[in-house]
C-alpha cells in the first residue's frame, strides 16, 4: 500500500474577491439601499421608499419562508401556498370588523389587542388548514414534481372557490386601527406607521425563526433535514413529523403575511394570495430553495427593488423582479444561499 | 453461542428493475465484528441499506434481536439500536461538527463521559468542533460519521466501506475504535475492501457474490486459506 504523501495540507487564505464572493449575498441589500439613495437623490423621498420597500420585504419574506423550508425538507413544491395567504387575510379582516369598537378608537392598547386577536385567529385557521392540506392533498403526491403542481395548483383553486362561498364575491376594504393610521415625520421624511410596524414584526420574526433553526434541536433536525432527509431518519428521527410541523408553521406563517398584506393594501380579494405568489417564488427561488437567510435577503431585495424603481420608472416597475431574478440567477444559479442539493 | 443479534433470511432486494439481493442469509453474532465482504456490485450495501429500512425487502425477514423488522420505518429501526455509517458517509455539511453529533443522540444530550471518549478516539474532530463539517477532510468526515452513529450507545452498527480512500495512518485510527467500540459489547456489521483490516478486525466473515451470501465462517479461517479466498473473490488477499 503506498504510503501517505508527505507533506501537511495548508490552508490558503482566501484573496479578498473570494471573500467579497461569500459576504456578497448578504452585502447586496446595503448595496441597493445606496444605490438607491444615489439614484433618487432627495433624502427624504428615499427614505420613504426604503421604509415602504423594507416593510413590503418583510411581509413577502413571511409569506416565503414557510414555502422554502416545505420544498427544502420534501421536495414538495406547493402552489397551494398562496391559499393561506388569502385565507389568513379573510379571517383576520372579519375579526378585525368584529373588534370595529377597538380599531376604532384611538386607542393604542385596543387597537393592538383587536389586531392581535385577528392574527392569532388567522394563523390558527390557517395552520390547521395546513394540516389538512398536507395529508389531503401533497401526501399522495410525495415526490412526484409534475403531480404536486397540478394538485397543488388544484387546491388553491377550491380554496378561492370556499372564500367566495363564505364571504361573498367581493373585495372587502378595510381600514387601519386608528393608532395605525397616518405617518410620521423624520427628518423631512414621512414614513407610515403602519410600514413601521410591519419592519418590526418581520425582523422578530426572522431573528425567532434563526434562533430555533440554529439553537435548538428541532431547528438542527430541520436544517439537517433539507440537506440530507433519508440520513436524519437513519439516526432515528422521524422526518415526517417534522415535516407536517413546518407546513402547519408555514401555513400559520402565510395567513400571518396575509392579515398584513391585507391591512397594508386596505383591501382583501380571494385571489390576492394567488398575485403574491409570484413575488413569493422569485423570493424563494433567488434566495436559494431551502434557505431561511436567502429568502430574507431575497424578499427584502425585491422590495426594495419595486419601490425604487416604481419611483423611478414607473413603467419598468413590472419587470425590475424578474429582472433582479435573472441577473441572480446568472450570477448564482441555485441561488443566492443554497442549501438544497439539485436532486 | 447466544442468539445471533441480527439475521437475515433469504432476502429478497429489488432497485427499480434489477434484483439485487436474491436470497440473502446472513447471521451476525452478538458481540462480534462481522465482515461483508464480495467484488463491488454483489450487494453489500443494499444489503445494509435493506437492513436499515432504506430500501425495502421485496421478500425474506430480518430478524433483528429475534424481533420481525422487515417493515419497520427507518427511523424507528434506528431507535431500536441501530447505527449506520453509510458509504456516502452522510455528514450535513452545512452543520458543525458539534450539531453532527448532537443529531447522533436521539434520546437526550450527548454524555460528556462518551463525548470525551470518542473526542479521545478521534482528536481531529475535538480540533474542528466548531466548524461547519463541510470543511473538514475526507478522512475527517468519514470519522465524524462513525462518531456520530457512536454517539448514544447502540446494540448493532452497519458500517460501510469506513477506510475508502483513507491515508493508513488514519486508517488504525479507525480500527482502534472499532476494536474500542466492541469491547463495550457493541456488534458491527462492517463492509470493508482493506484486507489487512478485515484480518485485524473481524472474527467472522461472510462473503456475497451475485446477491447472495456464498461463504460464512471465521475469518481467520478465510485469511489464512488463499485457494479459498481464490474461489470466493476471484482473487487473494495476500496479494494487497
Amino acid at each position: 500500500m503506498a504510503a501517505a504523501p508527505d507533506h501537511k495540507p495548508t490552508f490558503a487564505a482566501l484573496s479578498l474577491s473570494e471573500r467579497l464572493d461569500k459576504a456578497m449575498p448578504v452585502l447586496l441589500v446595503p448595496l441597493l439601499v445606496v444605490l438607491g439613495f444615489l439614484a433618487i437623490g432627495t433624502p427624504s423621498s428615499w427614505m420613504t421608499l426604503t421604509v415602504s420597500g423594507l416593510a413590503m420585504g418583510m411581509m413577502i419574506f413571511i409569506m416565503a419562508s414557510g414555502l422554502t423550508l416545505v420544498f427544502g425538507l420534501m421536495d414538495v413544491i406547493n402552489f397551494g401556498h398562496g391559499a393561506f395567504v388569502s385565507v389568513g387575510a379573510f379571517v383576520g379582516v372579519s375579526v378585525l370588523i368584529a373588534l370595529g369598537d377597538w380599531t376604532g378608537t384611538a386607542s393604542l392598547l385596543l387597537n393592538m389587542s383587536a389586531v392581535f386577536l385577528a392574527v392569532v385567529a388567522a394563523m390558527m385557521v390557517t395552520g390547521i388548514m395546513g394540516w389538512g392540506f398536507e395529508r389531503i392533498i401533497v401526501k399522495p403526491v410525495y415526490g412526484a414534481h409534475l403531480k404536486q403542481i397540478l394538485v397543488t395548483v388544484g387546491g388553491l383553486i377550491v380554496v378561492e372557490q370556499l372564500i367566495h362561498v363564505v364571504w361573498g364575491p367581493d373585495e372587502i376594504f378595510i381600514t387601519r386601527p386608528e393608532t395605525l393610521k397616518g405617518a410620521i415625520t423624520f427628518a423631512g421624511a414621512a414614513m407610515e406607521k403602519y410600514r413601521l410596524l410591519a419592519v418590526a414584526i418581520g425582523l422578530v420574526l426572522f431573528i425567532a425563526m434563526r434562533m430555533v433553526l440554529r439553537r435548538t434541536k428541532i431547528g438542527l433536525i430541520v436544517r439537517a433535514g433539507v440537506e440530507n432527509g433519508p440520513m436524519v431518519e437513519a439516526l432515528g428521527y422521524r422526518l415526517r413529523m417534522v415535516f407536517i410541523g413546518v407546513f402547519v408553521a408555514g401555513s400559520a406563517l402565510a395567513g400571518l403575511g396575509g392579515v398584513m398584506w391585507g391591512l397594508y393594501q386596505e383591501v382583501i380579494t380571494a385571489g390576492m394570495g394567488e398575485k403574491m405568489m409570484v413575488l413569493v417564488f422569485i423570493v424563494a427561488i433567488i434566495g436559494g430553495l431551502g434557505s431561511v437567510e436567502g429568502a430574507f435577503i431575497g424578499a427584502l431585495l425585491v422590495g426594495l427593488m419595486q419601490n425604487y424603481v416604481a419611483f423611478l420608472e414607473p413603467k419598468l416597475a413590472l419587470v425590475s423582479n424578474i429582472a433582479l431574478m435573472t441577473a441572480i440567477l446568472m450570477w448564482r444559479p441555485q441561488g443566492m444561499l443554497p442549501v438544497v442539493k439539485a436532486k | 453461542m447466544s442468539e445471533p443479534i441480527l439475521t437475515l433470511n433469504n432476502l429478497y432486494t429489488d432497485i427499480a428493475q434489477y434484483h439485487i439481493l436474491q436470497g440473502v442469509d446472513l447471521q451476525v453474532p452478538r458481540g462480534q465484528v462481522t465482515m461483508l465482504l464480495g467484488r463491488n456490485g454483489v450487494g453489500k450495501t443494499t444489503t445494509l441499506k435493506t437492513i436499515m429500512g432504506q430500501w425495502t425487502a421485496k421478500s425474506g425477514e430480518i430478524l433483528y434481536n429475534g424481533q420481525e423488522m422487515t417493515q419497520m420505518p427507518v427511523s424507528a429501526r434506528a431507535r431500536a439500536g441501530i447505527g449506520f455509517v453509510p458509504e456516502d458517509m452522510g455528514i450535513f455539511r452545512d452543520l458543525t461538527v458539534e450539531e453532527n453529533m448532537i443529531l447522533g443522540c436521539t434520546s437526550g444530550p450527548l454524555d460528556p463521559k462518551r463525548k470525551d471518549w470518542l473526542l479521545g478516539a478521534f482528536p481531529a474532530l475535538g480540533t474542528f468542533w466548531h466548524s461547519e463539517a463541510g470543511n473538514l477532510s475526507g478522512g475527517q468526515k468519514q470519522m465524524l460519521s462513525i462518531a456520530r452513529a457512536m454517539a448514544e450507545e447502540r446494540q448493532l452498527y452497519l458500517i460501510d466501506e469506513p477506510t475508502k480512500g483513507l491515508a493508513p495512518a488514519i486508517v488504525s485510527t479507525m480500527a482502534q475504535a472499532l476494536r474500542e467500540l466492541k469491547a463495550q459489547g457493541a456488534s458491527i456489521l462492517l463492509v470493508e475492501q482493506n484486507f489487512s483490516v478485515a484480518k485485524a478486525l473481524g472474527d467472522t466473515a461472510a462473503v456475497m457474490d451475485d446477491g447472495r451470501v456464498i461463504w460464512n465462517g471465521d475469518m481467520a479461517e478465510l485469511a489464512t486459506n488463499s485457494d479459498l479466498q481464490e474461489r470466493l473473490m476471484g482473487l487473494s488477499m495476500e496479494a494487497h
